[in-house]
């Protein structure tokens, strides 16, 4: 490790995120120079996440510390960095169509989203307090601006006010706790906080630090009772804005949350598996009930996706190899469930219809077949039903709860996700038991229709052959737990 | 395990209704003629390819047959693992065999979304299918799932009146049963690599588990509340008569025929050879459910003006006739009561036919709108006379065979619960052959009812296999109980440690026929 700078091969294992970077920048100035030409804006962003994805897959079984112990390139930061990609990707293909609809330049917006897939990138793969932090601010202030992106809409600009407020809010919380953790172990760097508190007692002080960080992660998955933001947030905001945040961003945090938790905080399993216990009890159960009473859609995939940070955190919880592979395997499936979701509602999105109320889904079926057959597997998926690719993910978090003697917070996600079909089931009723249609066609342009088809695939693929998923999940928890200090609490 | 076949032919029945929906999806919805055909041709096809389950079963081969194995997700020990026993092998025939009948039965019925309605109906026998023939638990599992969302839709799509609550209801009923059974599949999944350290879902293996008492007891509740929303059995018994009442006829034939076996099959597979000592324990809370289910069944039957309903609630009972057969752990016992499940598949599903075929001509279940139908109407009288004769257990026809077999079964456990179950009998005799006298006595008191068209061609076929089974297993029902003979031996071997397979006992054939019922070894203890 070099003792000042960065060393060349610093570089060469960031390049996934350099390229991001490239990209951002010279979309901007692209923007600048040929204005007005939102296709090529699209063309080259879709072309830099792709040329990232490719460099990243390249680095599959690498499993190095870089940046002066700053970044981890190894497979867990390998497989959530993929998620961020893949969703990145597919939120854009929804993005340009409705950009056109709502009437919005392109530029900024892109460049936005690049920069909110960087900090997310980072999320994965800091193993430092600081570069976690920075990673999550990048990542936070591009949302800020995306959320609010559509200037005359009333709704995106509470919302933008809303989630900055309280975004900010929750930011000062984690970081009081990242101060307090660094003033008890005196350093920043997960390993160093990890044989730190291997070596001294649990005292008042660092029990509030951990339960600050919870805190604080816990607004930024939307973990009840921290979600407040999160239903207006999401339906005030832009359709594939929220989709992404509703994704990318609670992946990306979920990351954050397992480094810190489990490869940083691992001397403290005992107290922290109470506290996301506790947090994932409520969050699938006030996430599944205030969904059930809701009429807009995206408010309702909101409540949803409170309810499904709560099955993650059950992997959590369950703090085993297993139970990192669980979460990991869930996020990923629930990434195509839940864009799927999103690029339907997206496509109902025309010159005179909004588009995101229950009702707007009205005799969906008789219109558009396909999409609402795409619209049944996704909600069956999302409620847990085979052989879709959300039962695989609900199997293995639940199969980790059990493995590990969590038999009761099992039993509260079963429950749960049986409440939860019910409110999934409601649209699969508008969409194929009830005939009323409102507004002009439905059109599913080429860019739509690759997003549902990515979504589709996705869904069955992952439910009727998750083989190859959970290989992924598996090594990329294995690195993950071999990871330095971690070894010593993590895993056994 | 082997597999006589030589080639896949549990996949081939398995997939054989799957090719009949794609072909339908390819097809123009406009086209309904074309539509029906197919789905009766895939129909037709499904159940010749399953008859060599009948006509290649080896009843001296304890064992499975037939058995495929593929890997499936190697890295948790899921397969894709298919075989079958006699006790399978039947319900797979029943399946396909009342597959045949649904569709056939929906030619003239259905006639709003009719390619949609043939996906949902062809889709529903491959998960029925798959879950009879899986012997991995996960992929049991899976198909058990699958089946929900098709019968979901024929419901709430094509059922009456109240169909999207009875829909919903009859899903998450089942959902949440089978969702904590899945934890209870997970906690014998994680106890066999405790013990052995391997990671698998085969349903083989766990049958040679020990699993400790404690243990054994969260498991039985687990796989209980399944099973039970599914059989069903007092008190989860509340979505049957809604779901049936609101479904379309081939639906609630379907329903009644098949989907209530899931439950029955799930005690007989997985309940009782998992976790036996469980299933000793709790054998009189399940009787006593059982007993209620009887009575209970059987009054409320009586007490209904809906005809529909009325067959429905007749379905509460004699399933909980069929859980108290099972649950007096004799080999006997357990024989009636599969033999009982056929049965009931028979007969209800062939009343709700006959509820059927009236109600598309008169649109109406009320028992009161009827009266006197023998006369215009004579064949389906004819024929509905003998499946009330099937569903009370005259002798000569089906239903006797299984009640008696399940009385005798049950009497050498306890002569309270024999007593019990006959008086449910002498009930289910009351309200049938009452309804039979409101409906089709007298004189044709209703004007509406005067010009009704008896049975078309068509629809006596519907009834012509299901007629032939209620003789046959009346008269002979030999086959049907050797192919018995291994399933319920090995069951036994489980749950009674004492016991000696009869097949090696008595060195050769000797099943228990009927009356003349060998007296095998007795299970002891249970009370």
């Amino acid at each position: 490790m070099a003792a000042l700078g960065f060393s060349p091969s610093d570089f060469y294992y960031l390049l996934p995120e350099l390229i991001l970077t490239a990209g951002a920048l010279l979309l901007l100035l692209v923007n600048v120079i040929v204005p007005r030409r939102d296709d090529l804006l699209f063309g080259l962003s879709m072309g830099t996440l792709a040329v990232s994805a490719l460099v990243l897959l390249s680095f599959a079984g690498v499993d190095v510390v870089v940046s002066r112990g700053l970044l981890a390139i190894d497979g867990f930061a390998l497989f959530f960095k993929l998620i961020f990609l893949v969703s990145a990707g597919l939120t854009l293909m929804m993005s340009a169509p409705y950009l056109r609809v709502e009437g919005v330049r392109a530029g900024e917006y892109y460049f936005l989203i690049l920069c909110a897939t960087l900090g997310m990138m980072f999320m994965a793969s800091g193993v430092d307090l600081i570069t976690l932090f920075i990673g999550l601010e990048t990542m936070a202030v591009a949302f800020y601006i995306l959320v609010g992106y559509l200037k005359p809409s009333h709704r995106s600009n509470e919302a933008a006010v809303k989630y900055f407020l309280l975004g900010a809010f929750s930011l000062g919380i984690l970081l009081y706790g990242m101060s307090i953790v660094y003033g008890m172990t005196g350093s920043t760097r997960l390993d160093e906080i990890a044989v730190a508190l291997a070596a001294q007692d649990g005292s008042l002080v660092l029990s509030l630090g951990m339960i600050l960080l919870a805190a604080g992660m816990g607004f930024k998955i939307a973990a009840v009772p921290f979600h407040m933001w999160a239903p207006d947030v999401y339906e005030g905001a832009p359709t594939p804005v929220t989709a992404f945040l509703s994704v990318g961003s609670k992946a990306a945090s979920f990351a954050m949350l397992l480094r810190i938790f489990i490869e940083g905080l691992g001397a403290l399993t005992p107290d922290w598996q109470v506290v996301f216990a506790f947090l994932a009890v409520v969050t699938m159960t006030v996430g599944n009930i205030a969904a059930i009473t809701q009429s807009n859609m995206k408010r309702m995939l909101a409540y949803s996706s409170i309810a499904h940070a709560g099955y993650v955190l059950i992997g959590v919880v369950a703090a085993t190899e297993r139970g990192v592979v669980a979460a990991l395997v869930y996020l990923w499936v629930y990434l195509f469930m839940q864009l799927g979701a999103f690029t339907v509602i997206t496509m109902l999105r025309r010159r005179d219809v909004v588009g995101d109320e229950l009702k707007d889904m009205s005799g969906l079926f008789a219109r558009s077949p396909i999409a609402a057959v795409a619209m049944l597997l996704f909600m069956l998926s999302l409620g847990g039903i085979p052989p879709t690719a959300g039962f695989m993910g609900k199997v293995w978090i639940f199969g980790a709860a059990v493995d590990q003697g969590f038999i009761w917070l099992a039993v509260v996600g079963v429950v749960n996700s049986a409440i939860s079909l019910y409110y999934y089931l409601r649209v699969v009723v508008f969409m194929f038991f009830r005939e009323e249609t409102t507004g002009s066609e439905i059109t599913l342009g080429p860019a739509l229709a690759t997003a549902l088809a990515v979504g589709v695939v996705g869904t069955i693929l992952f439910g009727i052959y998750p083989q190859w998923l959970f290989d992924q999940a598996q090594n990329a928890a294995a690195l993950f737990g071999s990871g330095a200090a971690s070894a010593m609490h993590g895993f056994n | 395990m082997s597999n006589a076949a030589g080639f896949p032919l549990l996949s081939l029945i398995l997939f054989t209704p799957l090719v009949g929906v794609v072909l339908l999806l390819l097809t123009d919805r406009r086209q309904e003629e074309r539509i029906r055909w197919i789905a009766n041709a895939t129909a037709g096809v499904g159940f010749l390819v399953s008859l060599p389950l009948w006509f290649w079963y080896d009843t001296q081969d304890a064992g499975w047959q037939f058995v495929e194995r593929l890997a499936w997700i190697p890295s948790i020990g899921a397969e894709y693992f298919l075989g079958v026993d006699g006790f399978s092998a039947l319900l797979i025939l029943l399946t396909t065999l009342m597959g045949v009948i649904a569709v056939l039965s929906s030619w003239t019925a259905i006639t709003v979304r009719v390619k949609e309605y043939y996906v949902f109906l062809l889709a529903l026998q491959t998960g029925m299918l798959g879950a009879f023939m899986a012997l991995d638990f996960l992929l049991f599992f899976l198909f058990w799932e699958v089946m929900l969302v098709p019968m979901y839709f024929l419901i709430g799509i094509w059922g009456s009146d109240n169909r999207l609550y009875s829909a919903i209801k009859f899903f998450l009923f089942t959902l949440v049963g089978s969702v904590v059974m899945l934890l209870g599949i997970l906690a014998v999944y994680f106890y066999h690599h405790s013990v052995t350290g391997v990671y698998t879902f085969d349903v083989t293996q766990f049958h040679q588990l020990n699993i400790p008492d404690g243990l054994q007891w969260w498991i039985f509740l687990a796989f209980f509340l399944g099973f039970a929303v599914k059989v069903p059995m007092f008190p989860f018994h509340t979505w049957l008569p809604d779901a049936h009442t609101d479904a379309p006829t081939a639906g609630s034939v379907i329903l009644a025929a098949v989907l209530l076996k899931m439950g029955t099959y799930g005690f007989i597979r997985f309940s009782l050879p998992i976790v036996p000592e469980a299933t000793a324990a709790f054998v009189p809370l399940v009787v006593g459910l059982s007993i209620i289910g009887i009575i209970y069944g059987a009054l409320v039957a009586m007490a209904q003006k809906d005809w529909k309903r009325l067959v429905a609630y007749s379905s509460v009972s004699h399933m909980g006739m069929v859980m108290l057969g099972m649950f007096a752990l004799t080999p006997v016992g357990i024989t009636g009561s599969i033999v009982q499940q056929l049965n009931h598949g028979i007969s209800t599903g062939a009343l709700f036919l006959i509820v059927g075929i009236v109600y598309e001509r008169r649109h109406t279940r009320e028992i009161a709108e009827y009266g006197g139908l023998s006369k215009v109407m004579p064949v389906y009288a004819a024929i509905f006379l003998v499946m009330t004769m099937s569903s009370i257990g005259l002798p000569t026809l089906n239903g006797f065979i299984g009640e008696v077999l399940i009385l005798q079964g049950i009497f050498v456990v306890s002569k309270f619960w024999a007593f019990v179950a006959a008086s449910g009998i002498v009930l289910g005799a009351a309200y049938m052959l009452w309804l039979y006298q409101r409906t089709m006595f007298g004189n044709v008191t209703n004007p509406k009812n005067e010009g009704l068209p008896d049975l078309s061609m068509r629809e006596i076929w519907t009834f012509v296999p299901l007629l032939i089974l209620a003789v046959w297993i009346g008269l002979y029902p030999k086959p049907f109980l050797d192919r018995l003979e291994t399933s319920v031996d090995n069951v036994m071997a489980r749950v009674s440690s004492d016991y000696t397979p009869r097949l090696a006992a008595a060195g050769g054939r000797e099943a228990p026929s009927g009356t003349a019922g060998a007296q095998a070894p007795v299970r002891g203890g249970t009370r």
